[in-house]
């Protein structure tokens, strides 16, 4: 697969989050607006200790974190992003034990905001554990004045 | 006959000990480092600050991930209190049979639009959460939260949340 030419900065960027550390998450993918990252099951994120299921708060960050790489690899948006807006829907719970894999896609931009559309998957891929839709802005390349 | 009012520490104590069990039984909350703060029955979700918080090491700024994350729990936490206060209140629940291994269920997450309105700064954060709406299946709810200045909040959510099965009332 070829790599975005953006792909380079953005995986640069991500090696030094340290709450994407935190949490294991690992890209898997990176291409022209789009980003797929895993994070591992691990019981630090149990949101519910009776069922052993990993916590909502850490799969908002899995999606937060893939859909700010989504807008970072689209060729129209540049410099650093941030979310504006991000509204989330638990569709089930996750499997406990199990990975979480995010899909986001950044499907427009205009001159300062993106618009991206995530899920969230455990290993069954038929139905999302989460969905998200979200807007984020980016800092436009200093513009030369005429 | 009229009672007379229970001691104060007894009071404290039968309130933190049901709030202490709650927090403490979620692994994912200890990882954030977030705990609360009681005044009678108002709830605030202190979330000190840690580097493995970050999210932009640029700015710095900290994680929208976590700061959604930091307003769920706020939220979900203020729901379960405001279920429980009145079973704890009235006797109905006693808070010494809490543990993380047995505590009341949490209200379970169905949404969450957070609104992002300034960088979260590399300093502790707070938040409070508003139940607007209480009912037998779901619950609404508001949370916000702020650093330096409680009127100027970096971040503000509204939750909808699946309501746990109530505790047995007596002679049901």
């Amino acid at each position: 697969m070829t790599e975005n030419p953006r792909a380079e900065a953005v995986r640069a960027t991500f090696a030094q989050i340290p709450q994407v550390a935190a949490l294991g998450i690992v890209i898997e993918e990176l291409s022209e607006g789009v980003a797929r990252m895993t994070m591992p099951y691990d019981p630090q994120l149990v949101g519910d200790p009776a069922t052993g299921v990993m916590h909502g708060g850490a799969v908002s960050t899995l999606l937060d974190s893939c859909s700010g790489a989504a807008v970072g690899c689209h060729p129209q948006a540049t410099g650093q992003t941030a979310t504006i807006d991000l509204r989330i829907n638990y569709i089930r719970p996750a499997a406990p034990g199990q990975a979480i894999t995010a899909r986001a896609h950044c499907y427009h931009v205009t001159r300062s905001f993106a618009f991206i559309r995530a899920t969230a998957h455990d290993e069954d891929t038929s139905l999302p554990v989460a969905e998200a839709v979200g807007t984020f802005t980016f800092n436009a390349e200093p513009q030369v004045e005429a | 006959m009229t009672r007379a009012p229970e001691p104060v520490q007894v009071v404290k104590q039968r309130r933190d000990a049901a709030l202490q069990a709650m927090v403490d039984g979620v692994p994912y909350i200890r990882f954030l480092g977030i705990h609360f703060e009681r005044r009678g029955d108002e709830l605030t979700g202190i979330l000190p600050y840690s580097h493995h918080l970050i999210g932009n090491p640029f700015l710095p700024a900290l994680h929208g991930g976590v700061t959604a994350a930091f307003l769920e729990v706020t939220a979900i936490i203020g729901l379960s209190w405001s279920m429980i206060w009145e079973d704890l209140e009235a006797g109905r629940l006693d808070p010494s049979s809490l543990s993380p291994q047995n505590m009341p269920r949490l209200p379970r997450t169905i949404d969450m639009s957070v609104d992002y309105l300034r960088s979260g700064l590399p300093r502790d954060a707070y938040a409070r959460a508003r139940v607007n709406r209480s009912g037998r299946r779901y619950a609404s709810v508001f949370v916000e939260c702020w650093q330096d200045n409680r009127a100027r909040p970096f971040a503000q959510a509204t939750g909808h949340f699946t309501m746990p099965t109530p505790m047995p009332r007596p002679g049901e």
